[in-house]
């Protein structure tokens, strides 16, 4: 039993899931779900739909070269079993994904490091240019404090502050 | 080797079936279309063409049946016999002549009418001897009726003769009734034979087949013989007799020393006797059968005596046969085909001594020579005496021993399965075989899948080192990490204050974004209305007022300076109310004439409600007028009419007024007809 890759979407595909396409060719496609195979029916290119990881790798979102990548890689001759082997690569294969999970998400840190500041940036911007639509310049004069302005309206109908939203 | 098969003679019609055939034939395949007007060589030659068609008609199935049976003379001598035995070659042959007799017949009656028809001068004429010549082929072939039906009947026992090849290896099985000969032959060859207690239970030959040293024999099991002088046997006897006389074959003479068959072995000792000329060349055995019932030593003296007779003529055949000394064996032999015992070595003698027989024979005839060179095997002349015996490796021989004991030691899987419960039960562990580094690992379970990986992927013999500088590699990373990440984010934050305003800015922009999509929207399909005719009431100046203190601006001014410029305070001049406050300053262009009713309503005092009257329209609304707007206001009344569920009839059901119009019902027409109105 082999866990193969989608060919979309290249997410895993477990046992019972999935349908695989074998075409004239020989060449064998395998869809995780009938997402991915309506979207390959559809003929469109994984690698320029957003979601698939073919088009993160290939935008430089996700992680492209690690030597952690190296480790995984398809033998097609079989080894013979050997106890200690088989041990040791179970354990291995647990700090392998540890390490490449750290990776990833430093990858991913980096790749975000300049959001926060960028936005606290637009959001000073924002507040200076636009809050002229919550407080009157000439009230943001007289009171220099972002305190937003109280409604105070001398209305004949004596009507209640919750029918505010419905009527402006 | 010729097989003599008499299935293939084709079936034999009776008399009148054969007319029928052939007449019917004549019809269908000439033409049958004449009339008198044609040319009287046209007739002449439709007539001639039937008489000689049927004519040849005839004489091929005649000659066919002539042919396909057998002639007696022609073949083996043993079928010729045969045949003679079961149906009497001379009702044979004359049944036969007849039938040639027939074909000439018919010959020279075609001849004849074919001459006459030359000369018939009318349609008439030739059709009547058309007639007369058919008739009479038909006659003839009624005549031989009988003939043909004792041929059909021939023909079908014929194809029921079993297949014997007279010229291959055969052994004969002769003995008197209820001896045990088709026991015998059921025990040594997949022949079916009945076997019962009654005499004559086989009443024809039949033929079985038995191997001996790769070579196959024919066995044939006769009915029984009686002892009774040559002219009075029945057919049944005479089979047996012909196949002694005229195979070439072993002879086992089955004697049955328990008398159980009715008759003594004096009796059968005496029918040997009267036989023993047909066993002239023939290698001959004396079986003595039912030794479960009677063993041989247990014979009377009278009895061993007779027995050691026909034994004595046996042994004098094997004698004529190159003079070879056989012990008793050879020649008399004792079975029980009940018990088996002594069956398989009664056949295997058997057979040897006919083999033994054919191979002398052959190598006497002149045809061995050819054979010779066939059997040469060619043998180097020794040129000294050292003896050169073959050479086998010694680790050849060792191997060769510890096979063979090992063979005999080894346990097979398919004993052990059924040791343990047979094959639903146990599951063979195939895991048993294995080669690995250390034997206990054989029955380990390897997991193939983990965390989503396939397990096989990952394994490598140095899978260890490589992990080993994957987390040097990590570690060091990760000590630069944190000398990097030592510079943090700077305290931009914002307060709590400034987020709020934010947050409002935010939703504030978010309405209008709103709005304008709205308004985008439905501006193709709805007609913008202008400002001044407001019917939802947007621009009012509670609104305004609302709005510039959301803004934190003091919006009484604002509001008052609206009131003061609005058009009903504009139209109300003369008036002089403590409402107007502000002096207006500027004298816009008024409509004066405009005021009407909005003037009047605002004048009076507010304890009238505002209502219009209905079919009022206001500009906004999008109606052109009062009209239009009364009869859609009709057409939304209508829309939600209640149903009339009552099946009572209603307006959209059709109504005859008038039943009988006068117009229909009377008046000449100008054309056609008023047969119906």
């Amino acid at each position: 039993m082999r866990l193969e890759k989608c060919w979309f979407c290249s997410s895993t595909i477990y046992p019972g899931h999935g349908i695989q396409y074998v075409r004239n060719d020989a060449k064998i496609f395998r869809f995780c779900r009938s997402k991915c195979h309506k979207n390959f029916k559809m003929k469109r290119n994984p690698r320029k739909v957003k979601w698939t990881k073919a088009y993160r790798r290939l935008h430089a979102k996700d992680m492209t070269q690690d030597s952690t990548f190296e480790f995984e890689r398809k033998r097609n001759r079989p080894e013979r079993y050997d106890r200690n082997l088989a041990e040791n690569t179970l354990k291995a294969i647990k700090k392998i994904d540890k390490v490449r999970v750290d990776r990833e998400a430093r990858h991913h840190a980096l790749r975000m490091k300049g959001k926060k500041a960028k936005e606290q940036r637009e959001a000073t911007k924002e507040l200076e240019q636009s809050i002229h639509m919550v407080k009157a310049p000439a009230v943001l004069q007289q009171e220099p404090s972002l305190t937003l302005p109280k409604i105070k309206v001398k209305v004949a109908h004596q009507q209640s502050e919750e029918n505010h939203p419905m009527e402006e | 080797m010729v097989q003599y098969n008499f299935k293939k003679i084709t079936v034999v019609p009776s008399g009148k079936d054969f007319i029928d055939i052939i007449l019917s034939r004549t019809q269908r395949q000439t033409p049958t279309v004449v009339h008198k007007g044609y040319a009287i060589s046209r007739l002449r030659q439709f007539y001639m063409r039937k008489v000689k068609f049927t004519q040849q008609n005839f004489h091929e199935k005649l000659s066919a049946i002539i042919d396909e049976f057998p002639r007696l003379d022609d073949i083996h001598p043993f079928y010729g016999d045969l045949l003679h035995v079961l149906y009497n070659k001379d009702h044979y042959k004359l049944a036969l002549g007849q039938i040639n007799t027939a074909r000439n017949l018919i010959g020279k009656i075609a001849k004849d009418y074919v001459r006459l028809l030359k000369y018939g001068d009318s349609l008439y004429r030739c059709k009547c001897l058309k007639v007369a010549a058919l008739g009479r082929m038909c006659t003839v072939i009624k005549r031989i009726g009988p003939s043909l039906a004792y041929l059909e009947q021939i023909r079908q026992h014929m194809a029921r003769l079993p297949s014997i090849d007279p010229n291959t290896r055969t052994i004969l099985i002769c003995g008197y009734p209820n001896v045990g000969k088709s026991s015998f032959i059921n025990k040594i060859t997949r022949a079916d034979v009945d076997v019962q207690p009654y005499a004559f239970t086989t009443k024809s030959l039949f033929v079985g087949h038995t191997d001996y040293k790769y070579l196959r024999y024919q066995v044939i099991d006769t009915p029984g013989i009686l002892d009774r002088p040559f002219e009075d046997r029945n057919i049944i006897e005479m089979c047996s007799i012909t196949a002694l006389a005229h195979l070439r074959a072993a002879v086992l003479f089955f004697l049955d020393i328990s008398g159980s068959c009715g008759y003594s072995i004096a009796q059968q000792a005496a029918l040997f006797h009267s036989i023993k000329s047909l066993f002239m060349n023939k290698p001959l055995i004396i079986v003595c059968n039912k030794t479960d019932l009677q063993p041989f030593d247990g014979l009377s003296d009278e009895d061993k005596k007779l027995v050691m007779e026909m034994k004595d003529e046996a042994m004098k055949t094997v004698i004529g046969q190159g003079g070879e000394a056989i012990n008793d064996d050879g020649v008399l032999l004792t079975m029980s085909t009940l018990t088996e015992e002594g069956v398989m070595a009664v056949k295997n003698a058997a057979c040897e001594r006919l083999l033994n027989q054919r191979v002398e024979l052959k190598m006497k005839s002149k045809k061995m020579n050819d054979c010779l060179n066939r059997f040469h095997v060619a043998i180097p002349k020794p040129r000294d005496q050292k003896e050169r015996p073959a050479c086998i490796p010694q680790a050849v021989l060792e191997a060769k021993a510890k096979a063979v004991t090992e063979k005999e030691k080894r346990k097979l899987e398919k004993e052990l399965e059924s040791e343990n419960g047979g094959a639903g039960v146990y599951s063979a562990n195939l895991k048993k075989n294995y080669i690995l580094a250390s034997d206990e690992w054989k029955e380990d379970i390897m997991p193939e899948i983990i965390d989503g990986h396939n397990v096989a992927d990952f394994i490598d013999p140095d899978i260890l080192q490589r992990l080993e500088e994957l987390e040097r590699e990590e570690g060091l990373r990760l000590e630069h990490e944190a000398d990097d990440d030592d510079f943090e984010m700077d305290g931009k934050e914002l307060t709590p204050e400034e987020q709020e305003a934010l947050a409002e800015i935010r939703k504030k922009k978010s309405l209008l974004i709103q709005q304008h999509r709205i308004k985008k929207s439905t501006a193709e399909s709805r007609p913008t209305v202008p400002r001044k005719f407001d019917k939802d009431r947007k621009f009012t100046s509670e609104r305004m007022g609302r709005q510039l203190s959301a803004l934190g601006l003091d919006p009484t001014s604002a509001v008052n300076r609206a009131r003061s410029r609005s058009v009903s305070r504009r139209g109300r001049k003369r008036e002089r109310s403590l409402a107007r406050e502000d002096s207006d300053v500027d004298a816009m262009d008024m409509d004066v004439d405009q005021p009407g009713k909005k003037l009047r309503m605002r004048s009076r005092s507010r304890s009238r409600s505002r209502s219009r009257p209905p079919g009022d329209v206001t500009p906004g609304e999008g109606f052109k007028d009062s009209a239009q707007k009364v009869k859609a206001m009709k057409l939304a009344k209508k829309s939600v009419k209640n149903r009339n569920k009552d099946a009572r009839r209603g307006e959209a059901d059709r109504v005859i007024p008038t039943l009988k119009p006068k117009h229909l019902f009377s008046g000449k027409r100008s054309i056609g007809k008023t047969s119906r109105r």
